[in-house]
């Protein structure tokens, strides 16, 4: 059975496109206004949400959401407020709840019971940057008892074996790293990220999105060209920063126009859904 | 099982490699580098060269006994880390790591330093051998380092101060790490310590673990036995490694110093073996000052050196083994341990070393005239001058 993950990208590559990601970290600016903000990320055009959790130490982050996690913390974050405002946007949205985290909030909130708690929440699963497969076994055993979504990345620095690994342990998709970097938004998306996803492909990924780097909706409408979807997130948490809720609904309505684009190959049938 | 033999990526239930994805090849390109090295004897020939031709090793033993008279127990004597080119035991990793780098044909050199001598080395390094250097290094830091921050400018290098999190080491490593995923096609992260992600912590202690080894032969040499104990301070823990390797598997005690700040009972402390737990931090698994969420707590310690919320797996397997014992040490009792030295000896320590020696005087009371107890004299003081003079108050005399 397909996860929820699974059937939006398939239902949205059904009628000829792929799919947005939009991340932001839970908490910020503060609880209330994070749920307001995801429920806008949501209703203007978000097909998934990543939700990220706030961690003293995001090697994998950019300035942009550093900033915005930091601020978190300092507001008094806890990760029991994370369950909470899963709990509060589930409730108000369909749109499947992905959680972004780095490894060790997990491992000391138990990994068994975070899986539970995030799974009673109304979460569907894990994206996590700093955990690769190899260490994963705990978490694999955990996602599997509780019917949970994992997204492991890939790099284009990765071995094809190692892009096997990726794609046989995530279930949801896979998460391409667009290029070597950290999150953050530039001008152009790395050529990179165009060779990496047809590696995956070559190699049987069934579902591959794009993220790092991405920033606007030309970004989106290129990668969502051969990609199953792009992940958008520091330039959605700058729309949060100036804008607040308002600000994310008006940004995700524009990185989601770059959907609507017509693809000459997503209307070729010989691409359809796999 | 010899204890020595232990070659990662795991020690027990730590180490191991939590990095994103995009940082593996890196890691095992470096990996295997590494292992052709250790059996490569054009490499160990060129390296043996550097240690004996700019390090100045090896490095002496000095019998500190007015020093050891102030306990009035055993006999103590300092493995002279403090004379190597640079001032501390740090530019035997570099040089190893910088070697390498060469090898893997990369042409920039980027490292985190706290207290700045790991700084130091690496610039030192990258002007030695014509490449390029960008040293991360806290704020905060580079305030209450200010002199190794011209140092290392004076050497080539570019200093980045980092102004994320708490803007210590731990930032430093984290803004390094970030540098590292974006350039990994031409730079090297040189690592400075025996944490973070394999195969830097098993790397790292083997390139230190010429200290050890060359102790215990001039022991055996001189005093025709081996030392009752050997104790170091403790941060990251590479130059504690360095000397405990060669004994793991001996009948001798082993020490580890950590740093205990405003007092191991207060939340100002940088006792990550006494105070953390198991957790994930910068790559690996190990102990780590953190609270109830996994957040890491920033640490306290009037050494720069020893300001870190984590601690090398192999410390950590040690630890929970039980063959090395890890106690703290105040910031009150290392100044205290730093002029001591000094009055005693003529040998100014750097307040990190301080905090072994402190410890050591307080083992030494607890043993006899017969016991040797042998400390790594990790690093000179020269670099703490201004702490010093302000904890003591001379700079008030010279106004």
């Amino acid at each position: 059975m397909s996860s929820r993950v699974e059937s939006v990208i398939d239902a949205a590559r059904a009628t000829g496109r792929g799919v947005l990601v939009g991340y932001l970290p839970a908490g910020f600016p503060d609880v209330q206004t994070s749920i307001d903000a995801l429920i806008a990320l949501a209703e203007s055009g978000v097909d998934i949400i990543e939700l990220g959790v706030p961690y003293s130490d995001p090697v994998m982050d950019g300035v942009v959401i550093q900033r915005a996690t930091n601020a978190a913390l300092e507001t008094g974050f806890r990760l029991t407020d994370l369950f909470e405002i899963i709990r509060s946007v589930s409730a108000k949205t369909d749109t499947p709840i992905l959680v972004m985290t780095y490894w060790n909030p997990v491992v000391q909130y138990g990994i068994n019971r975070f899986a539970n708690d995030l799974k009673e929440a109304g979460g569907v699963g894990l994206i996590t940057p700093d955990l690769i497969p190899d260490e994963a076994s705990e978490w694999i055993a955990a996602s599997d008892a509780h019917g949970l979504d994992r997204v492991f990345l890939a790099a284009p620095s990765s071995t094809d074996e190692r892009l096997v690994s990726a794609i046989t342990s995530s279930r949801g998709f896979v998460y391409a790293v667009s290029t070597m970097g950290i999150t953050g938004a530039r001008a152009d998306v790395d050529i990179a990220a165009r060779s990496l996803v047809e590696r995956l492909e070559g190699l049987g990924a069934k579902r591959v999105c794009v993220g790092v780097g991405i920033s606007a909706a030309e970004h989106v409408r290129s990668v969502t060209g051969y990609a199953s979807g792009a992940i958008v997130g520091s330039h959605l948490v700058s729309a949060l920063t100036e804008g607040g809720p308002e600000g994310v609904a008006r940004a995700t309505s524009e990185l989601a126009a770059g959907l609507r684009a017509e693809h000459p190959s997503r209307l070729n049938p010989s691409k359809g859904p796999q | 099982m010899s204890l020595r033999a232990e070659l990662g990526p795991y020690f027990g239930e730590y180490g191991g490699r939590f990095v994103p994805e995009a940082l593996i090849a890196a890691l095992d390109e470096l990996d295997a580098a590494y292992t052709v090295s250790k059996t490569d004897a054009v490499f160990q020939a060129e390296l043996s060269e550097l240690h004996r031709s700019y390090t100045g090793r090896p490095s002496i033993i000095t019998e500190a006994s007015r020093f050891a008279a102030l306990a009035g127990g055993a006999r103590i004597l300092l493995k002279r880390e403090d004379l190597n080119h640079t001032g501390s035991h740090k530019i035997n990793n570099v040089l190893g790591q910088a070697l390498l780098a060469k090898r893997l044909g990369k042409t920039r050199l980027i490292a985190e330093t706290g207290a700045g001598q790991h700084g130091v080395a690496t610039a030192t390094a990258a002007a030695l051998m014509g490449m390029s250097c960008v040293v991360y290094m806290g704020e905060v830091d580079t305030e209450r380092q200010a002199l190794n921050v011209a140092r290392m400018k004076l050497l080539g290098a570019e200093v980045v101060p980092v102004v994320h999190g708490s803007r210590t080491l731990k930032d430093a490593i984290n803004e390094a790490m970030r540098d590292w995923v974006a350039n990994v096609a031409n730079t090297h992260y040189l690592l400075g310590t025996v944490a973070g992600p394999h195969p830097f912590p098993v790397m790292v202690r083997d390139f230190h673990s010429i200290i050890g080894n060359e102790a215990r032969d001039q022991l055996l040499e001189t005093e025709g036995r081996l030392p009752t104990a050997v104790v170091a301070c403790v941060g990251g823990g590479s130059n504690a490694m360095g000397i405990f390797h060669a004994f793991l598997d001996d009948d001798v005690a082993l020490i580890g110093y950590e740093a205990a700040g405003d007092g191991i009972d207060t939340p100002r402390h940088a006792a990550t073996l006494q105070k953390g737990r198991p957790g994930v931090l910068h790559g690996a698994k190990t102990y780590v000052l953190q609270d109830e969420d996994g957040q890491t707590i920033e640490s306290h310690s009037i050494s720069a050196g020893l300001d870190y919320p984590g601690i090398g797996p192999e410390h950590a397997w040690l630890k929970d083994s039980g063959r090395a014992t890890y106690v703290g040490i105040s910031d009150a009792q290392a100044m205290q341990g730093m002029m001591d030295l000094s009055r005693t000896e003529g040998i100014i320590p750097a307040i990190e070393t301080a905090h072994a020696l402190a410890g050591a005087l307080d083992l030494a009371r607890t043993l006899s005239p017969s016991d040797i107890i042998l400390v790594n004299l990790s690093g000179r003081g020269d670099k703490d001058m201004e702490t010093a003079a302000r904890y003591f108050g001379f700079l008030k005399d010279a106004e």
